[in-house]
Parts: structure tokens; C-alpha cells; sequence
């Protein structure tokens, strides 16, 4: 009896470790194809080159510009709603948006494509960079609004009534107080909800698009790094592919370095 | 003074509605923009196996009641006006003559085309169940390995690395699913390589770190006083999990796994990649087939008209499936859980 327990309790120890190597695995497999398929495929002229001459600068430039107008955009409503959320609201109303914001960081990125496009792209006679923005940064609004809801709530009371004691407005105490209080976490939540962004290849099929020329004119069709991924992953040539290697090199770095930085910065703030 | 204070709340308070006015918006849009389809085919829409297919739609009589109707009317007419019966069948305006040849009685034909969601609706559902039958047991191993089994300088760099492996975006998870995933699948269980198994498998790696982390932390959430309790009674570490664990925070460990299935059923582009984009019911898992992301990111480009109200009412039904899924994993489950 006593055995067949150790045994048991030794198969299923041996597999959640087993799992845990599978899972490592994975992350390593990804890392290496990427890093030995990209190393080969990067030279120079990728980045001084437009995608029409055969390099990504156009794109690597549309795809942070997109990325950076949503976060311009999704930032300030995303921190102001969290605000209300945590500061201002009271009762069912506060926990019907806190729940909505919750579902809508799920819902399926393509379908808020399709709604951009009929919302946007379809007014404005084509294709452009500003739905491509909008579609991001509807996309990036949630994650902001969770991680400002979450970094308010670690405030301690303490710090909101000593400022409201010293007199100023209750919107004074939560900008100089409570907001400068929360702000490295703040920080940490819209660099990790950039990343998550500027990842994103599904709402710029057909928002943005995307272009081989260097363009910054954003009435237009835009460059975007992950749509040209798809598109030359799918072209027959081996310098198409190539490309697609490169550029889908570049854009994990990119994403993980934000990570990265991201989980730094939390570390270092925990570390004080 | 005041008044700063005012438009200060004014506008949080805006900003906060805004989230509702937008999912109010995405489900209108797309609504309106589903209605003609909605109109045409109705709930057929849904076990409707045909895509784009261009069927021959005959007289509203069938042909042989024609042939009757016109003998009686020879008949009873003879002192008509021979022309009416000139021309063997009354053809419609704008009818193809070439349309016609196939049919042996001739009969007046027009031309409809026919769209139906059953096949990208199946591969959705197919696709998402092997990601979580792929998922699941890797997920709750690595959550159990996690919460319990690693010693403490093992946890972080583990942890870490489960999170950046869901970091990665969705688009590199496709590219290296079909140039160096899908021959091995294609290897070990023959088939094609782009096919609903090897979506599935893909997408299974995909859901995978988001659900162990989740899981992780329904798990985490288990007193250490009971974990210690069943450790002071001689239970082993899978007992403890087993029997303390798994019944403590049963209903977060649920809850977990139904988000990460709301997640996959709206996963595009790693199943874009590997499904195929066939209009075609997989008969066995190594077939190609299709799922309504995909044929959203694939077909939104050059459709009109009909097949683009065909589309927006594959993305409603998406949008309001994953909607109740999501809902239903965070309202039922993990209510209260920030």
C-alpha cells in the first residue's frame, strides 16, 4: 500500500517536471530556429532598405509607429477609466465595466478588426494607418485599464487620506499623490501592453494593411512588420522567406527586450 | 477649483463608459453589417455546408408541372396568340444561356450563390479541443511543477520563461509551426502537413504558458496551512495536490481552463498558417480545413456584398461565442479574482 502511494506519487512528480522541461522546450525550439533562420537572413541593408528594395525599414518603422500612436491613444483613456474604476466609481456599475474590460482583453483580435473596418476603413474609402492605430489601441485599452485598476488598488489608504488632510481636490490628491505612488507599476503595465501590441497581426490585416514603400502619410495603406510577415511567408521564393525569417527575428527581440525591461524595472522597484 | 475637480471626474467617468459604448459598438457594427446574410439564410446559416457556391435556382414549378401547365394551356389557348408559346420556356431577364445546357429540361433557371458557416464553425470548434486536449495535461503539470515541486531557485527562471513563451506573438507562433513543427506531425502521423491536427497542436503550444500561468495561480491561492496539515499527516506531494490542492481551488482551476478555450477560439494567425483554408469537413484530423478567423483574415480583402455580410455573421457568431465563453469563465469562476 504504502509503496504503491510513493510509486504513484513518483510517476506523477516525474511528469509535472516532464511537462515543465516540454514547456522549456518549446520556448528554447522557438528562440534557436528563430535566432540560427534570422542570424542567416539579417545584414545591414534590412534596415536601410524599404521592403521594396528588399530590407524592412519601412515596416519595422510603420509597425512602431502604429503601435506608438494606439499607445498615445489607449493610454490616457485606459489610465482615466482605471481612475474612475478604482477612485471614483461605487456599486454595479463599476463592477459591470471592470468585467466588460476583463472579457474585452479575450475577445478575438480579428473580430475587432472586421469592426474597425466597417467603422473606419469602409468611411474612409480604404485602407489606412489611423484604423490601424485604432484598432490597437482598442485592443491595448483593456490591458491599460486592468493593470491601472490593479497598481491604484496597491496604495495604501493611508497615503489618500494624509491628502486629502492637507486640503487639495481629491483629482490633486490622485494626480500628485496616488498616481506618482502607483507610477513604476504603471510604467511596468503599458510597456508589457506595448509588447503585447506591437505583436499584433490580426486587427492590421485589414485596417492597416500594409505597404512596401516608406510612407508617413497615415491616410494611406501603412507598413506593417507582422502583416508583411504573412504575406511573405506565403510567397513561393526562398528571398521572400528569408525575409519573413529576418523580419519575424526582429519583432520577437523587440518584444522580448520590452518584456524584459518590463519584469526589470518591477524587480528592481521590489528590490528597494 | 471645483470645477477642475468636476471635469476631472467627467471625464474618468467618460473614459470608463467608453468600454462599454465600444463593445456596444463592436456588437451593433457587426450586427448591421451581418443583417443581410442574417435576412437571406437565418439559423440555415449555421449547418449550411456550402461556401461562395453558385447554385442554379429553377422556376418556382418544378418542370414537369410546367410541362403540364403548358399542355393544358396549348389546349385550352389554341386560339391564342401563337407567339406566347413561341419560345419553348419563358426565359427570365438576364438568365445565361450557358446555365442552361446542363439542364435537361430546360427549365428557367437563375443563378444564387450560397454561403454557410458549418464548415469554418466545426474547424473552430475542432481546432480549439485538440489545442486544449494538447494543453491541458502539459499545463496542469507545469502549474503542479510550479506551485509545489521545483525548489526555490528553479521557480523564477521557469516561471519567466513560461511567461515570455506566451509573449511570443501569435504570427511567430505560425511561421515556425509550418516550417519546422508541421513536418514532424506530418512524420509521426502522416497526412498533409497543413492540416486541423497540426492547427490544433500549434495552437495547443500557443494556449499552453497562458493557461499554466493562470492555472498557477488558482493554485497558488491554496492556504499553506492546509498544504502543511496534509504534509504533517504523512499525504506525498501528489496527494497533497491531489486531494488538498485540486478541491481548494477547484473552481479557479476551471474557471482557467474555459478562459484559455475562449482565448483559442479566436486564435488567428498560428491557425492561419496551418489550417489550410479549405471549405472542406475534415474527415480525419490530418485533413486541411478552415475556421472563422481564418476565413475572416483570408477573404476579408476582395469579398463584397453577400460574402462580406457572410463574413461579418461568422464574426458576430465568433465575437458572441467567445463573449458567453469568456463571460462564463469569469462570472461563474473566477468572480472576484483581480
Amino acid at each position: 500500500m504504502r509503496e504503491k502511494r510513493l510509486l504513484l506519487n513518483k510517476i506523477i512528480l516525474l511528469l509535472s517536471t516532464l511537462s515543465a522541461i516540454a514547456g522549456m522546450l518549446f520556448l528554447a525550439w522557438i528562440l534557436i530556429t528563430l535566432f540560427l533562420k534570422g542570424i542567416g537572413s539579417i545584414s545591414l541593408s534590412v534596415f536601410t532598405k524599404d521592403l521594396v528594395n528588399g530590407g524592412l525599414k519601412n515596416l519595422i518603422f510603420g509597425q512602431f509607429v502604429m503601435a506608438g500612436l494606439a499607445t498615445l491613444i489607449g493610454v490616457p483613456l485606459g489610465v482615466m477609466a482605471g481612475i474612475y474604476l478604482r477612485e471614483y466609481g461605487r456599486g454595479r456599475y463599476v463592477n459591470l465595466i471592470r468585467d466588460l474590460s476583463d472579457i474585452m482583453m479575450s475577445a478575438p483580435s480579428i473580430v475587432i478588426g472586421a469592426f474597425v473596418f466597417a467603422f473606419m476603413v469602409v468611411p474612409m474609402g480604404g485602407i489606412n494607418g489611423w484604423a490601424g492605430a485604432v484598432a490597437l489601441a482598442i485592443m491595448l485599452v483593456p490591458i491599460v485599464v486592468s493593470t491601472t485598476d490593479n497598481m491604484l488598488s496597491l496604495v495604501p489608504k493611508e497615503l489618500r487620506e494624509a491628502g486629502i488632510a492637507l486640503g487639495g481636490g481629491k483629482y490633486r490628491v490622485i494626480l500628485d499623490i496616488i498616481l506618482r505612488a502607483a507610477k513604476v507599476g504603471l510604467m511596468t503595465g503599458i510597456l508589457l501592453a506595448f509588447a503585447r501590441i506591437i505583436g499584433e497581426t490580426a486587427p492590421l490585416l485589414f485596417t492597416s494593411g500594409t505597404n512596401s514603400f516608406w510612407t508617413t502619410n497615415l491616410n494611406d495603406a501603412f507598413p506593417s512588420l507582422t502583416v508583411s510577415i504573412y504575406n511573405l511567408a506565403n510567397f513561393p521564393t526562398d528571398k521572400a522567406r528569408d525575409l519573413a525569417w529576418a523580419a519575424s527575428f526582429i519583432l520577437t527581440v523587440i518584444v522580448l527586450i520590452i518584456n524584459l525591461l518590463g519584469r526589470y524595472i518591477i524587480r528592481q522597484r521590489k528590490r528597494k | 477649483m471645483l470645477n477642475k475637480e468636476f471635469i476631472f471626474k467627467r471625464v474618468a467617468f467618460l473614459s470608463a463608459t467608453l468600454i462599454l459604448f465600444i463593445l456596444i459598438g463592436i456588437f451593433t457594427m457587426l450586427f448591421l453589417q451581418a443583417k443581410p446574410a442574417m435576412q437571406k439564410y437565418g439559423a440555415h446559416f449555421l449547418v449550411e455546408k456550402s461556401w461562395n457556391k453558385t447554385i442554379t435556382i429553377k422556376d418556382t414549378n418544378p418542370p414537369k408541372v410546367t410541362k403540364v401547365v403548358k399542355k393544358k394551356k396549348e389546349t385550352s389557348a389554341s386560339d391564342n396568340d401563337d407567339a406566347l408559346f413561341s419560345d419553348d420556356t419563358p426565359v427570365l431577364p438576364g438568365d445565361n444561356e450557358d446555365m442552361q445546357s446542363d439542364d435537361t429540361n430546360a427549365a428557367p433557371v437563375k443563378t444564387d450563390t450560397i454561403f454557410g458557416g458549418y464548415i469554418p464553425i466545426v474547424g473552430t470548434i475542432l481546432s480549439s479541443l485538440i489545442a486544449m486536449v494538447f494543453a491541458l495535461p502539459l499545463a496542469l503539470g507545469i502549474a503542479i511543477f510550479l506551485s509545489e515541486i521545483a525548489p526555490g531557485f528553479l521557480i523564477k527562471p521557469v516561471g519567466i520563461s513560461i511567461e515570455l513563451l506566451a509573449a511570443i506573438p501569435s504570427i511567430i507562433y505560425g511561421m515556425w509551426g509550418l516550417f519546422y513543427f508541421a513536418p514532424i506531425v506530418q512524420n509521426i502521423f502522416g497526412g498533409s502537413q497543413i492540416s486541423l491536427l497540426t492547427a490544433g497542436l500549434v495552437l495547443g503550444v500557443m494556449i499552453l504558458p497562458f493557461m499554466a500561468a493562470i492555472t498557477r495561480d488558482s493554485m497558488n491561492t491554496t492556504p499553506d496551512v492546509l498544504k502543511e496539515s496534509a504534509y504533517a499527516l504523512g499525504a506525498t506531494k501528489f496527494e497533497v495536490v491531489k486531494d488538498v490542492i485540486f478541491p481548494y481551488a477547484k473552481v479557479g482551476i476551471i474557471g482557467s481552463i474555459i478562459l484559455s478555450l475562449g482565448r483559442a477560439l479566436g486564435e488567428t494567425m498560428a491557425v492561419a498558417f496551418l489550417i489550410g483554408s479549405v471549405f472542406k469537413l475534415p474527415l480525419k484530423l490530418t485533413d486541411p480545413t478552415v475556421s472563422i478567423p481564418v476565413v475572416l483574415a483570408n477573404n476579408f480583402g476582395e469579398a463584397n456584398d453577400l460574402m462580406m455580410s457572410s463574413l461579418y455573421y461568422l464574426a458576430l457568431i465568433l465575437f458572441v461565442f467567445s463573449f458567453f465563453v469568456i463571460g462564463f469563465a469569469k462570472f461563474y469562476f473566477l468572480k472576484g479574482r483581480r
